[in-house]
């Protein structure tokens, strides 16, 4: 799948702000007044700024609100309004703490669990594409969520960098593992050149000449293909980056903002690293009928 | 609302004859003529005239080969386009209500006033029977000519898709795969008429006509082996004194 920069911005900072605002939720850390205001706008920031990096991808822009409609059958459509409900019922607790030096715990607890089921509905996006096996599982799901939690417990500060780590660590096995299983997911899920054209009762297919000489949408979209070689580096430079250099950080320099700056900008290019692969990896099974 | 009718009355669609396709694309530039300058948005061209041109189609004819293990290989070429699924994947996925599968005969179809472009109905799709029309930004997608076959305004001959009626070797067929007595329903029949990757579970309307079968042998090309004479006299001698060197 073609790995659109837009939509790698979109999950990736959108999740770590979601993830943030999830914690901000439930009362970690516990701030008011300023405080509270600037790790609130860090949170908007990167939810808002997510989401209207998504809508710059669209091709007919001017139809977005119409994505608010269709919630009873499409995830892209509950994504678009849990986001939305989201972090007006997120507002309502930041006003409370920002302005009157007071918690809403209920409220709050609320809008944590909105977050989280937001990120949810994002990933579902993806997993549920059977044409896309190694998305079209329950990996994809955990993983969003995974990235979304534990980065947005980096978000909260030094304060909770002992649990974030542990968090790190249980993403970056869940990731190995997603990653060796997706690796076998297209040829479990069964479709091969001669199912997409109905002729392995004949024998063995392969493309003679493509339907035309040049490029299209299909191949541009939906036969991205990245080389292995390449695919298992960035595997590499996005564990290390994300997951395994803000983990040592944390355990190896001393509890300050720099120090927290560096872990979370660290964590953010290999999540930003590891969302590209994402797409970059996942085939299509269209790509069958291009004999790739 | 983008759920799909738990059934419909028609069962609209194609069967596409793989053994008696050409693979002479008539049916492609015919579906680009009329899907252009008809219902809904144009499909562009981009740098139609450059290095790299590429452009929107509702239809497009692939060439496979096909190799059996006890034969020569054959050629088959594929015609590829929205199959209309019953449980089409495309419809569930749109998020604005623009993709729609109608009651009455089962067409999905794209309405284009809410479309928005997001192309996820294109991702769902196994087929590749949806192109986002880099001009208009808007999804397209074979509309079975719904414009055509039920266009009082044209003769009664012309009310079938384009491809079909412009096919000049008969390889393609339209009618109701709902009603068991229509002529498509039994060429299917008759023909085993097969699903394009089943285990996707679309439940595709329209069906393919698996290519009959070929002479298994290739014994009769032995005839067509030249025979070498062995060389006599003077060539003779040389042959074999240079064979002893």
């Amino acid at each position: 799948m073609h790995p659109a920069p837009s939509v790698i911005a979109f999950t990736t900072l959108s999740g770590l702000g979601f993830g943030f605002l999830a914690w901000l939720g439930l009362g970690i850390p516990d701030s008011y007044g300023w405080a509270s205001f600037a790790f609130y706008f860090v949170g908007y920031a990167l939810a808002v700024g997510g989401l209207i990096s998504s809508v710059l991808h669209l091709g007919n822009k001017k139809n977005a609100v119409k994505a608010m409609s269709q919630w009873r059958s499409s995830w892209l459509s509950r994504e678009g309004l849990s986001a939305i409900v989201t972090l007006l019922v997120v507002a309502i607790h930041a006003i409370g703490r920002i302005f009157f030096d007071t918690a809403l715990p209920v409220i709050g607890v609320i809008g944590s669990i909105l977050c989280i089921w937001t990120v949810f509905t994002t990933s579902m996006i993806y997993t549920q594409l059977k044409t896309v096996p190694r998305w079209n599982s329950p990996f994809t799901p955990v993983l969003f969520l995974g990235y979304a939690i534990a980065g947005g417990a980096l978000m909260t500060g030094p304060g909770r960098f002992t649990i974030a780590s542990i968090l790190l660590v249980a993403v970056a096995i869940v990731q190995i593992l997603a990653w060796r299983n997706g690796d076998g997911r297209f040829a479990e899920a069964g479709s091969t050149m001669e199912t997409a054209t109905g002729l392995g009762k004949i024998g063995k297919v392969r493309l003679l000449e493509p339907p035309h000489s040049g490029t299209n949408y299909l191949l541009k979209e939906m036969a991205y293909q990245v080389a292995r070689k390449h695919a298992e580096k960035l595997r590499m430079i996005g564990l290390t980056l994300g997951l395994v250099l803000p983990v040592l950080l944390i355990w190896l320099l001393p509890a300050n903002h720099i120090q927290g700056l560096l872990v979370i900008l660290l964590h953010l290019a290999g999540v930003a690293a590891i969302r590209w692969l994402f797409f970059a990896e996942a085939k299509h099974v269209v790509s069958l009928y291009y004999g790739k | 609302m983008t759920t799909l009718p738990a059934s419909t009355d028609k069962k609209l669609g194609l069967v596409i004859d793989l053994d008696t396709c050409v693979g002479c694309h008539a049916c492609v530039i015919s579906c680009k003529e009329w899907n252009t300058s008809n219902y809904g948005e144009p499909l562009s061209d981009q740098n139609a005239y450059g290095a790299d041109p590429h452009g929107t189609f509702l239809n497009r004819v692939h060439a496979f080969e096909v190799t059996p293990d006890d034969g020569p290989a054959q050629t088959i070429h594929f015609p590829k386009s929205c199959l209309h699924c019953e449980d089409a994947p495309c419809v569930t996925v749109c998020p604005t209500g623009a993709s729609y599968k109608r009651t009455e005969d089962g067409i999905v179809l794209v309405n284009e006033d809410d479309c928005m472009g997001c192309g996820l109905c294109a991702w769902a799709c196994p087929y590749g029977a949806r192109e986002l029309d880099q001009m208009a930004g808007i999804m397209k997608k074979c509309t079975l000519c719904v414009d055509r076959v039920y266009n009082e305004n044209i003769p009664e001959e012309d009310r079938v898709p384009s491809c079909v009626r412009t096919c000049p070797a008969g390889a393609r067929h339209f009618g109701d795969l709902g009603d068991p007595n229509s002529d498509v329903s039994k060429l299917v029949a008759e023909r085993g008429g097969m699903d394009l990757m089943p285990e996707q579970g679309t439940k595709p309307v329209n069906k393919y006509l698996p290519p009959r079968l070929k002479d298994k042998s290739l014994d009769h090309v032995k005839h067509l082996d030249c025979q070498i004479a062995e060389p006599k006299g003077l060539l003779g001698w040389l042959d074999k004194a240079l064979e002893k060197l």
